[in-house]
């Protein structure tokens, strides 16, 4: 390499970002293709938000008050959509695109257009499927899991475009992860070695190998859809001789990796937030990272838990079954160790560390859930109930999304260079932790007694409980714009944050100055014990 | 990996701000929802227009073309280090894993018919009850030739399975395509070894005969399907056999234009003098590419055509 480039080159690292719309519009640089992921899983957010309280509007009562069944399952589809593709995901790979080039002394993220490109398909994608909404016929009205023959033979022609949608985000999420892998394997400073690294690292290149290997199967079973709407081809027609159980097969293939990929970068988090606000180094590092390595494989031999009732083999389901419940080994191991970590530590509770607490307890909660639905036998009964609306919705809400919310509150000094408001922070934490409980916890018991799932009417007996989950739903959701003062609040007019914002915490990125220089390690960072967390 | 160690990555290459991404997501946009309308309008009867996706296509493809342009030229001028170089290996290698993996959904369809949903509508089992209930008339036997409901989905005149008779198998096509793709990963390889001793001449050769190998291919695909619509009476409608048949062996087909396609780009570049030995990244990713399109081959060429 020769000395001119090499100047040139230091030159490029020595200005600041361009001013602008271009400059997000062209960006290649890691901390602005992570800031606009975050603004825009945040639209995304309140965009699916609003949804779930057109949903819970229309569930305050019995009988039907504010919008006809065909709408409701619109409603219903489109939000967990946008809150799985649109909020949770591209919210984890905001955080992976700001943190990981910092916590492993890179200079950015490997393939830099490439992390563009990644991020621009998104809102593209998304103004293409929330648009079917506004469409003659209405958007997609089967379900997030788009069961076939709902989202073949009885779909709206709009299904279409949602099928091309979906392939975008597969794309998009595919790039974001061979980025995140190569950035990981290959760009890691002198010292920082795999057993090293930090959690969140680790628990993003575990995801983004199982993103890597499902994505495609998903793109594979949305063009069989296509096909199948549009070329007469029998994938899931049986009178072809094809099979609808097929879909869900193929379907919970990809489904089943993928709701642990919006849970594994969470795991990384909270191990970072506990850790620091314990004041004591992580318990069980090495276990914490086998862990994940076994949670990630079991998740590719566990899908038909989702399928119990739809008839298979009687040895099928005993498999699937015992699979699924050797996952709370690994689990178990992982909420053992957060709470070894918090054990006689001298710990304070500032804001990320109450998020990650509730994060610990309902996560929690969200597992044992998960155990008793693994039962083959009992999940007889709850399946398609408010049961599993609450099982699910327990790792979701309080789980990935509680742990991006911590993960915001613990980094934002660092992206902004400046602090959050302690007491907002805390009145968003309360509002949003007695707001989730009071929506999700009644569904348990609505859903034992048998209410089922994705229907806009219910049986008397169970409006209390509607009542009460639909007064909470609207606590939560409006407790978020809470949130977006605090956002801008904090980078409008913050108190100015150190370089090492909290007191325990470690990790490369805490050795650089707040906010975080527009390019972080020009030159690769020496690697000292005190940063490592392991 | 562990030579991070060895490399100075304060020189990796963080290339400025570039209107490429942004575009190229556009025109991606502008395809598919081209796509999407004349797919719906002919569905409805109507006379779809193809307008809006060829727009899409030629935006896609001219800022692709902008894109591998000017990386080409900035590896050319030396900004590219060996840990750059690395990340697009990382890249590449990963990139070819999630297209296995898209495979793995149409074979692993193909499996789960074969193995468990036919034999369960024959009458197999537990599950059998509702085949038998359903239709009476199923047999089980693949491939499927009467299909369960004939009027819904017509059923194939016949199949691809291979003659009984060896001798027959010199004029069975797809053994012959498979006797093609597999010589042109050989090919593709001697382009290779010329890389290395830098022998353009070799390169040239070998590399535009492996062009030719694939082009052939595709018209011997080409061909078969033809064969298969006008003669056979297999079609994309002939029920789950003709669906498995030909979304497998079409995507394949697919990617062997992809793959011929990037392989004739890397001939013009060998042809304008790129390429080294040190330095042909370029060329090694197409050639593993191709190599992918032929292990996938002989995979459809066991489960969908003999077996």
């Amino acid at each position: 390499m020769s000395e001119v480039i090499h100047a040139d080159h230091h030159d490029d690292h020595d200005h600041g970002p361009e001013k602008g719309l271009l400059r997000w519009l062209y960006t290649t640089n890691h901390k602005d293709i992570g800031t606009l992921y975050l603004w825009f899983s945040f639209a995304m957010f309140l965009v699916g938000g609003v949804l779930a309280l057109v949903i819970r509007a229309e569930l305050f009562q019995p009988g039907l008050q504010f919008v006809e069944p065909e709408f409701f399952n619109q409603m219903t589809t489109n939000h967990g959509l946008i809150m799985v593709f649109g909020a949770i995901m591209p919210a984890f790979v905001g955080l992976a695109n700001w943190l990981i080039p910092m916590q492993v002394g890179a200079p950015d993220m490997a393939l830099p257009r490439m992390n563009n490109l990644s991020f621009w398909i998104l809102p593209f994608a998304f103004g293409m499927m929330i648009s079917t909404l506004f469409m003659e016929g209405g958007g997609p009205n089967f379900g997030w899991t788009f069961y076939a023959p709902l989202s073949t033979t009885y779909a709206p022609d709009s299904v279409t475009y949602f099928i091309f949608a979906v392939h975008l985000m597969g794309a998009s999420s595919i790039m974001g992860s061979i980025n995140i892998i190569a950035t990981i394997l290959n760009m890691r400073a002198p010292g920082m070695t795999l057993m090293k690294m930090p959690l969140f690292v680790w628990t993003w290149l575990i995801t983004a190998y199982l993103l890597i290997a499902v994505m495609p199967v998903l793109a594979g079973a949305v063009t069989m859809m296509l096909f199948d709407i549009h070329f007469n081809t029998s994938f899931f027609n049986a009178a072809g001789g094809g099979d609808p159980v097929m879909f869900q097969h193929i379907f919970w293939f990809f489904g089943h990796p993928e709701v642990y990929i919006m849970i594994l970068p969470a795991f990384g988090i909270v191990s970072h937030i506990i850790a620091t606000f314990a004041r004591k180094p992580l318990f069980g590092y090495s276990s914490m990272v086998y862990a994940v390595a076994s949670i990630a494989f079991l998740s590719f031999i566990v899908w038909a838990h989702h399928m119990f009732t739809v008839g298979m083999p009687l040895a099928g389901q005993l498999f699937f079954m015992y699979s699924t419940m050797l996952i709370a080994v690994p689990t178990g191991v992982k909420v053992f160790n957060w709470i070894a970590t918090m054990w006689r530590g001298s710990m304070t509770f500032e804001t990320p560390m109450l998020f990650a607490i509730a994060f610990v307890v309902l996560f929690t909660m969200g597992g044992f859930s998960g155990l008793m639905l693994a039962i083959t036998p009992v999940d007889y009964q709850y399946h398609d109930t408010y049961f599993v609306v609450a099982h699910f919705h327990y790792v979701l809400v309080p789980g990935a999304l509680f742990s991006i919310i911590a993960a915001v509150y613990f980094w934002i000094p660092k992206w902004t260079g400046k602090m959050y408001n302690e007491s907002l922070g805390k009145l968003h934490f309360w509002l949003s932790f007695i707001g989730v409980n009071i929506t999700f916890f009644p569904q348990h018991f609505s859903g034992l007694a048998g209410m089922p799932r994705r229907i806009p009417d219910y049986a008397l007996q169970f409006a209390d409980f509607n009542m009460l989950s639909s007064i909470g739903a609207f606590i939560f959701g409006f407790s978020q714009l809470v949130f977006l003062y605090v956002l801008i609040h904090t980078i409008r007019s913050g108190k100015p944050a150190e370089g090492r914002a909290w007191e325990g915490a470690k990790g490369l990125e805490w050795t650089l100055p707040s906010p975080a220089p527009y390019h972080s390690f020009t030159h690769p960072p020496k690697v000292t014990d005190a940063e490592v967390q392991g | 990996m562990s030579s991070a160690t060895e490399v100075d990555n304060s020189i990796y290459y963080v290339p400025e701000r570039g209107w490429y991404p942004v575009f190229l997501a556009f025109g991606l946009m502008v395809l598919v929802t081209g796509l999407g309308s004349w797919l719906n309008e002919t569905r409805a009867g109507e006379a779809g227009s193809w307008t809006q996706s060829l727009i899409g296509l030629a935006i896609t493809s001219f800022v692709l073309y902008c894109w591998f342009a000017k990386v080409i030229s900035e590896n050319a001028q030396g900004m590219n280090n060996a840990m750059l170089n690395r990340s697009y290996v990382w890249g590449m290698g990963w990139f070819i894993f999630s297209e296995v993996m898209f495979f793995a959904a149409f074979f692993g369809a193909l499996f789960y018919v074969r193995a468990l949903v036919v034999p369960w509508m024959g009458g197999e089992g537990d599950k059998g009850l509702t085949g038998t209930y359903l239709w009476p008339e199923f047999e089980a036997v693949w491939p499927v030739i009467s299909n369960p409901d004939p009027a819904l989905f017509t059923n194939p005149g016949n199949t691809m399975a291979p003659p009984s008779t060896p001798s027959a198998w010199a004029t069975y096509l797809p053994f012959l395509n498979t006797v093609i793709l597999l010589s042109s990963s050989v090919t593709v390889h001697f382009a290779h070894t010329a890389i290395k001793q830098e022998n353009r001449t070799k390169l040239i050769g070998w590399l535009g005969f492996t062009v030719l190998l694939g082009i052939v291919f595709l018209g011997l695909q080409v061909a078969e399907y033809i064969v298969a619509y006008r003669d056979m009476g297999l079609t994309l409608g002939s029920g789950i056999y003709g669906s498995t048949f030909f979304l497998l062996t079409g995507f394949h087909g697919f990617h062997v234009t992809m793959g011929t396609f990037i392989l004739l780009v890397q001939l013009f570049r060998a042809l304008k003098g790129h390429f080294s030995h040190k330095d042909c990244f370029g060329f090694e990713a197409a050639s593993w590419y191709w190599h992918f399109v032929d292990v996938v081959w002989v995979g459809l060429f066991i489960f969908v055509y003999v077996l």
